[in-house]
């Protein structure tokens, strides 16, 4: 589905991605973890070309998306992706913020759209938020929306920013649950987090990062509770002592 | 000493006249300005250098020189070139430029308010520079200059005062002329002023109706 060649990101004399080459299959959950820094956002980043990667490649479907004569934003539409600060459309409605990108990009008339937009709010219940403004949701609500908008492009491919970073510890789990559908509907998805639940419970595969590369992979079962590293050791256990 | 405005009354009709052109040669001038202004706002902001330091030279220099000596520049100067615009249409055209230049810099200042999150929103979406910055970052800049752009609109219709210099007969115009038959000055421009007063009133409270309006979103 996605796989990376040597990737490599600096910013100015930082060197943020220092040589990544991994393949994610197709239907394929992955968590990756990492301490602060480590280059996670910027991997994710970099996967659809919202940073540019300095050097390696990004195969996409078959095709190397770092290539300059592939179309970004053609590229982009097949990979939705949701943030931890949910950048909803403030001056639009919610049903309004689903429908832009598929009716203005003529993906599907202003009917299908909105057919289609209620379905997916039915399904994560806030079909009766369709015409509120954002301002009006919960932090819980506004991610589930920000999740159905990238939905309703129809992706091959989610990547998930921390996408519950910014709820409130009651809100988190309305969120989790949309993603454990999700996941179950056969999306191929890549979570950054730090809910170590959500990592075992919900993915495949997780990826632990440290200094802009991959310092080491397995199942869930096997990372979080016994890995091999000493640095993976030291980021679960202070991330055991903070919860 | 008493204040007659006895002969002033009857030339009412005179500033009714005057006040018609106020407002039509201020109506347009913030038509021509804000569309101006806003393609100056969003070239300030393009991802392409040249657009950016031209639309910047523009700003630096209506913004550094007096709108009385653009004005004149257009009317007096721009004949040398063979450029012969009649006092009207350089007036409204001197206008129009002087406020795009002040829109432009309020347009900027709102399209780079937007936070970041809301173009990156737009990117992952597939969409294009050009549909975000239309369907994403104008409308919500927009709101957030409002209040800016209400008192752009009022100094403009006060400033249209300075039409006046190419003897356009707008208000102040026709106050000179009332004064200069009736020697009413006092009365004359007192009701200039208030004419001038309503104007701006009205302006400001429709522009804050806007916002009030666009508020509830
Ligand atoms: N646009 C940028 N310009 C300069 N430096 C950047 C930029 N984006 C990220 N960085 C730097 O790159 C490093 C890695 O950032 P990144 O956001 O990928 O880390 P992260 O693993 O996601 O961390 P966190 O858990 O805090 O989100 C950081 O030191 C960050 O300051
Ligand atoms: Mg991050």
């Amino acid at each position: 589905m996605i796989r990376t060649v040597d990737l490599r990101k600096r910013f100015g004399k930082l060197d943020v991605l220092n040589g990544i080459s991994e393949h994610i299959e197709q239907s394929e959950k992955v968590a990756i973890i990492g301490p602060s820094g480590s280059g996670k956002s910027t991997f994710l980043r970099c996967l659809n070309l919202l940073d540019i990667p300095t050097s390696g490649e990004v195969w996409f479907d078959g095709k190397n998306i770092t290539d300059p004569r592939c179309d970004a934003d053609a590229t982009r539409r097949l990979i939705g992706m949701v943030f931890q600060h949910f950048n909803l459309f403030p001056n639009m409605t919610i049903l309004e913020n689903i429908t832009l990108a598929p009716v203005r990009l003529r993906l599907k008339s202003k009917e299908e759209a909105d057919r289609a937009a209620l379905a997916l709010l039915e399904r994560i219940g806030l079909a009766d938020k369709a015409n509120a403004y954002s301002a009006t949701l919960s932090g819980g609500q506004k991610q589930r929306v920000a999740i159905v908008r990238a939905l309703a492009m129809e992706p091959k491919l989610m990547l998930f920013d921390e996408p519950t970073s910014a709820l409130d510890p009651e809100l988190v789990g309305e969120v989790l649950d949309v993603m454990k559908d999700l996941a179950m509907s056969g999306m191929t998805m890549l979570v950054i987090t730090h809910e170590m639940a959500f990592a075992r419970d919900a993915s495949d595969r997780v990826i632990f990062m440290d200094g802009g590369l991959i310092v080491e992979q397995s199942s869930p079962d096997v990372l979080l509770s016994n890995p091999r590293h000493a640095r993976t050791r030291q980021f679960l256990q202070r991330l055991l002592q903070e919860a | 000493m008493g204040f007659d405005f006895s002969l002033v009354i009857p030339r009412l009709p005179f500033f009714w006249t005057g006040t018609i052109v106020t407002i039509e040669t201020s109506a347009l001038s913030l038509l021509f300005g804000s569309i101006l202004g806003v393609f100056i706002g969003i070239m300030r902001v393009l991802p392409f250098k040249p657009a950016r330091s031209l639309a910047a030279c523009y700003i630096y220099v209506i913004r550094g020189t007096p709108t009385l000596t653009q004005l004149f520049f257009i009317y007096f100067g721009l004949p040398a070139l063979g450029v012969n615009l009649s006092a009207m249409a350089s007036g409204i055209i001197g206008l129009s430029l002087n406020s795009a230049g002040y829109i432009g810099e309020i347009v900027r200042g709102g399209i780079e308010g937007v936070p970041s999150g809301q173009w990156e929103a737009g990117r992952v979406l597939g969409l294009s520079y050009q549909k975000m910055m239309r369907f994403i970052v104008l409308p919500q800049a927009l709101r957030s200059m409002l209040p800016a752009i209400g008192n752009e609109f009022v100094t403009l219709i006060k400033e249209s005062s300075l039409l006046s210099t190419l003897a356009i007969t707008e208000l102040t115009m026709v106050g000179q002329q009332v004064r200069s038959v009736t020697y009413a000055s006092f009365e004359t421009f007192i009701i200039v002023g208030a004419i001038y007063l309503i104007l701006t009133t009205v302006t400001s409270m429709a522009l804050r109706l806007l916002e009030k309006k666009w508020s509830v979103m």
